[in-house]
């Protein structure tokens, strides 16, 4: 029997539950890894090498060299652990926000400081924005 | 014996700690948001605690994806601020307070709630910066806390109304303990945030504020919301909100008196909210 997952119908939204978790596992524990300095220098000096040690997807992979944090998500990335790809980066939590979101880190910022994203319009899949 | 005397509730934005930690207090940007904290930090320093049971969620810092739990009570002397991935934040260590957190495990177990026992972890923002807006930047914190982790990152988190019990369970442990402590318990983390997907930078104040109301008036009412009416109107992350109710199920069944309240939109990608309850 399906499992009750009532907030699919939420737009621009991966809930990060078990099923998602299980897909994410080893992307996520990559991501975990960059935690330790000599990780994220290993990663720094050779992308490819550096993932193709982890038994990831080519999908995972891919995603991750073109900082694509939404396909990351779509294959089971969190973005608590995403987040420390941006810090390996040296980018803002907010430069990582505005990216999966098609604005521009300005215009994202200037988003915020307006009140934040309404939820008018952006409660269920299928409304008029 | 030990009693409740006081709740507090909190966001934790990071990036609240890290403009206090790089000097940017004072800047346009942060000054509305620590001078809504003046207030607390007066309250704090005349109403110091002898033990904060302080519930706050790890972000990928302590727990990977190796282990999960979705309860963990802190039982050791100690925790050192973890390195998030920029170096420790420049905060004291935390002290725990072994004997009662010993204590609350046992009698909370026997009350039905599986909690996870943890005598050794680091203890990331989620935790340090209500330390920080509470007290400012002393050289030691002014009391012993005992960390509750709960898992709020993987779906499904625990109901708001399982929180709201489990802080009925504390506050029976609290005020079996035979001592004569004064604990406070804080809840933290949200307000309305979502950090992920093209929705991210949902803010929802009208929705923000309608919790406020009910947390004060009516927690056993909003113990039942839904997890998907947080995520709908308060955003992926705003499902943090569900451990305030553990603090607030502490408090006692007489209505509190309301010390301090503020709300503030944004904190980096965050609506900060804050309350201050007083057991009457």
């Amino acid at each position: 029997m399906a499992l009750d997952k009532p907030y699919q119908d939420v737009p621009g939204t991966t809930i990060f539950d078990a099923e998602q978790s299980r897909k994410g596992y080893h992307l996520n524990q990559f991501c975990m890894s960059l935690m330790k300095a000599e990780n994220r220098q290993r990663f720094k000096a050779n992308e490819r090498a550096y993932l193709d040690e982890w038994p990831m997807t080519e999908e995972q992979k891919q995603a991750v060299l073109a900082r694509d944090l939404n396909r990351c998500i779509a294959s089971g990335g969190n973005i608590y652990f995403l987040a420390k790809i941006g810090a390996t980066d040296g980018k803002s939590f907010q430069y990582m926000a505005a990216s999966m979101t098609g604005m521009t880190q300005d215009e994202y910022a200037q988003m915020m400081l307006q009140g934040g994203r309404s939820p008018e319009g952006n409660r269920y899949r299928g409304e008029q924005k | 014996m030990a009693k409740i005397t006081a709740s507090v509730y909190t966001s934790h934005v990071p990036a609240i700690g890290a403009a206090l930690d790089n000097g940017k207090a004072a800047e346009p940007y942060w000054q509305p948001v620590f001078k809504g904290y003046e207030p607390s930090k007066v309250w704090m320093k005349e109403n110091t605690p002898d033990v904060i049971f302080l519930v706050y969620n790890d972000h990928a810092t302590a727990f990977s994806l190796d282990m999960i739990p979705t309860f963990a009570i802190g039982c050791a002397e100690e925790y050192q601020p973890a390195d998030e991935g920029w170096g420790p934040r420049p905060v004291p260590v935390v002290k725990g307070h072994p004997e009662l957190a010993a204590h609350i495990a046992q009698s909370v177990i026997q009350d039905d709630f599986d909690l996870t026992i943890v005598n050794k972890m680091d203890v990331d923002h989620g935790l340090t910066v209500p330390l920080s807006v509470m007290c400012g930047q002393p050289q030691a914190w002014p009391c012993q806390v005992i960390p509750f982790a709960v898992n709020v990152v993987q779906y499904p988190v625990p109901s708001g109304r399982r929180c709201y019990t489990l802080g009925r369970a504390i506050r029976k442990a609290v005020e079996s303990f035979d001592a004569p402590l004064k604990v406070q318990i804080w809840g933290t983390g949200g307000m309305s945030h979502q950090l992920q997907g093209p929705r991210a930078g949902l803010i929802n104040q009208p929705w923000d504020n309608a919790f406020l109301d009910q947390l004060i008036a009516d927690p056993e009412q909003l113990s039942y919301k839904p997890h998907i009416d947080y995520v709908r109107e308060a955003g992926s992350e705003g499902i943090e909100l569900v451990m305030w109710l553990i603090a607030r199920g502490a408090m006692s069944e007489r209505a509190p008196k309301v010390v301090h309240r503020f709300y503030h939109v944004p904190a980096s990608n965050t609506a900060v909210g804050h309350l201050i309850l007083e057991n009457t």
